[in-house]
């Protein structure tokens, strides 16, 4: 019955060729409730690319986010049709290990939550609890590493004991974000992370994802079209739950197939 | 421009009145709470401080060493020493009903006093020495000036000759009111003058342990589990109305489910604090998991999704993250549980714990009663002296539950972190 609201140009449109997918999303509908947030979306993600998602508010962007690493397993009343496949596997296969599924795909959420406990500890954590480290200094050093990549070594290092709720919205963020690369996660989401960020930071970040989409695949939200241009190789366009288009950025911004995409790039809705 | 923000509309003079109006209520009510509450405090310390003193009455007692034997000096007659002590000290006493009055200004306990102070000091046998023994309640009552000298000339229970005698040893300095350690040092008695709480706080001690021993960690579980594991369906609403439903059941209740499942299915020691504790362990345990499911309703949820994102366990997520943020509320919904589990009577009084104990108990097998039980029996009691008594040991409830809140306090302080 829904599907009479969906626009059958969309779906029949060629998805653009994407050479080793590590995530395929078939046909996916996800319902909060009776409500329909996602509509047929079927979309893949390259490796070691930056994949960009825009659209207007309440779209489903995080919607869709949360479905590849199962956050929305969370959610009472959520339900999500269709399939994932990440690296070839169903991830909503009942044989699926949603704690090792969350370990292989890290996320940054749209709002800061670190832990209420000590700037090192947020980021120490993932790792204490991966196993990832042996010794004592090997973590501090990886700790380390993790808050460089997240440009926020120099404003953190000299209080790494303090509780992390204690920085700034920004800076949250930030130690966010070097909480979720800590455990090396194959597959960055990251939701509006530089939302709360300044230009220095977010150029910081930009480049922090150039470097690790060398060795991950990313996908980002983002309310900003020059972000979006900048840092992605692709970018997907939502709007009001279907996926409207889908392609290499270059070509998105600069000739959309589609009249909701242009009059979203251009700020005519939104 | 500046007197856009100076100048006063009626609009703005009416929601400023309105919070004014709402916070003179506010204190009106905070002001007449703690009336109330100085007023209920005021009266019991009144009452009650008496019995933190105590009369004691000196007599020169000749240690005679041909009664008392040095290799065995418990077998000495000591109460037959005490009466001849103070017929000496008042040698004008011949009728035989006279000498049972004047006996009758010491407490029973005077021979004991004697046998100890002999047991601890052997030099004294062969001198006369001079030992302080505790009144009698009537005589206690009349010094702190409890009872008056009526019409008739007597004084409560004492009457002319023995408020004379009382006059002399005044005017000697041979009476005197001091510190009434035994009080706190004693179990309960018969006798009002030698009647204290260490048998019954003893008893509130061991119960509220084992109370909180059993609810604390079930409770908490229990609460977790329910808010963190069980899916939301039509089963665990069944069991969330059902909690409510038990902690508004009357103590009462669950004194009779002791009774009858405690102590007659298994046989547990009646009047033990280990079943009092039980029955009102289960007593406090709705209450703990109420408190405590909502502490954990509370913690944001973006620290479990930030837990889980990671990839931690669900177990680990609420072990290493949630829990510790609820704690200090679970602490809270613990000590409102074991606060009111420590002011309860009935549920005691079903299992038997309102026995008449002297000894104080030294395990949770034996029998024991509890503060709340003890001051309804010595509120029960006709002498004058359990009035105070009864005051008293509630003040010492009061204290024991300020030293339960603090540690609340310093515990919350402890586990508080920010969000
Ligand atoms: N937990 C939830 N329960 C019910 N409905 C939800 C829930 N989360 C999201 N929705 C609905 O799903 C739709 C998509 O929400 P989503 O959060 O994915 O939007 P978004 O694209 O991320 O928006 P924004 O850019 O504002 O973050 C919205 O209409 C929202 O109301
Ligand atoms: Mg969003």
């Amino acid at each position: 019955m829904t599907l009479q609201t969906f626009n059958p140009e969309i779906s029949t449109e060629p998805v653009i060729e994407i050479k080793q997918p590590v995530i395929t999303v078939k046909d996916v509908n996800v319902f909060y409730g009776d409500k329909q947030a996602l509509k047929n979306i079927s979309l893949d993600i390259p490796k070691n690319k930056v994949t960009s998602l825009i659209g207007p508010s309440g779209c489903g962007k995080t919607t869709f986010l949360k479905c590849i690493n199962r956050m929305n397993d969370l959610i009472d009343i959520c339900r999500v049709e269709g399939e994932i496949l990440v690296g070839g596997q169903d991830i909503y296969d009942p044989a699926v290990d949603v704690v090792a599924l969350r370990a292989h795909i890290g996320m940054v959420f749209q709002k800061p939550n670190p832990f209420p406990k000590s700037i090192f500890e947020n980021v120490a954590y993932g790792m204490r609890i991966h196993n990832l480290t042996n010794s004592k200094s090997e973590l501090g050093d990886r700790v380390e590493s993790a808050l460089r990549g997240a440009a926020i070594w120099e404003e953190v290092r000299d209080r790494l004991d303090q509780p992390g709720t204690s920085l700034s919205g920004g800076q949250q963020q930030r130690l966010c974000i070097a909480r979720a690369i800590a455990v090396e996660p194959k597959i960055i989401l990251m939701d509006e992370p530089a939302s709360a960020l300044d230009p220095i930071a977010t150029a910081k970040i930009e480049e922090l994802m150039d470097e690790l989409r060398k060795n991950y695949a990313i996908v980002i939200v983002t309310h900003s079209m020059q972000q979006a241009a900048r840092v992605s190789q692709f970018t997907a366009f939502f709007h009001m739950g279907e996926l409207v288009e889908h392609g290499k950025t270059d070509k998105i911004f600069t000739s959309p197939g589609d009249e909701r995409t242009q009059n979203y790039i251009t700020g005519r809705i939104g | 421009m500046t007197e856009t923000f100076t100048r006063k509309t009626p609009e703005l003079a009416r929601r400023h009145a309105g919070e004014k109006r709402f916070q003179w209520l506010g204190k009106a009510a905070i002001t007449i709470a703690i009336g109330f509450l100085l007023v209920m405090v005021g009266t019991i310390s009144w009452m009650g401080v008496g019995a933190f003193k105590q009369t004691q009455i000196a007599l020169d007692v000749y240690l005679d060493p041909q009664e008392i034997d040095t290799a065995a000096p418990n077998k000495a007659d000591y109460g037959a020493m005490v009466k001849k002590a103070q017929r000496s000290k008042f040698s004008d006493v011949k009728k035989h009903n006279d000498k049972r009055k004047l006996y009758k200004l010491l407490s029973s306990q005077a021979a004991f006093t004697l046998q100890h102070q002999v047991a601890d000091n052997p030099e004294l046998i062969g001198q006369t020495a001079k030992i302080w023994f505790i009144a009698s309640d009537d005589v206690d009552m009349f010094i702190k000036g409890n009872t008056n000298v009526d019409d008739s000339g007597n004084a409560g229970k004492l009457d002319k000759k023995q408020l004379q005698w009382i006059a002399a040893l005044k005017s000697t300095g041979d009476i005197r009111t001091r510190f009434n350690s035994s009080f706190f040092l004693s179990g309960d008695s018969r006798e009002p003058e030698l009647a204290g709480i260490l048998s019954a706080f003893t008893g509130t001690v061991l119960t509220l342990a084992v109370c909180f021993a059993l609810s604390f960690p079930v409770g908490i579980l229990a609460a977790i589990y329910l808010e963190e594991f069980t899916p939301k369906n039509r089963w665990s609403d069944l069991i969330e109305v059902n909690i409510n439903n038990l902690a508004a059941v009357p103590s009462i209740v669950f004194g009779l489910l002791g009774l009858s499942v405690f102590l007659n299915t298994f046989g547990l020691p009646r009047s033990s604090p280990l079943v009092g504790g039980m029955v009102l362990g289960l007593m406090t345990l709705p209450t703990i998991i109420i408190a405590s499911r909502a502490a954990l309703r509370a913690v944001p949820p973006s620290i479990r999704q930030a837990a889980l994102g990671i990839g931690a366990t669900q177990i680990q997520t609420v072990f290493h993250h949630v829990a510790p943020l609820a704690m200090p509320g679970m602490l809270t919904g613990a000590i409102i549980g074991m606060a009111r589990a420590l002011g309860e009577t009935a549920p005691l009084l079903m299992i038997g714990m309102v026995a008449f104990i002297v000894d104080v108990p030294g395990s949770v097998l034996q029998p024991a009663t509890a503060l709340p039980v003890q001051i309804f029996l010595w509120a029960d009691s006709p002498e004058r002296a359990f009035l105070e008594k009864t005051s008293a040991a509630i003040i010492v409830l009061i204290v024991f539950l300020i030293f339960m809140n603090l540690i609340a306090i310093i515990l919350r302080h402890k586990y508080r972190q920010r969000f």
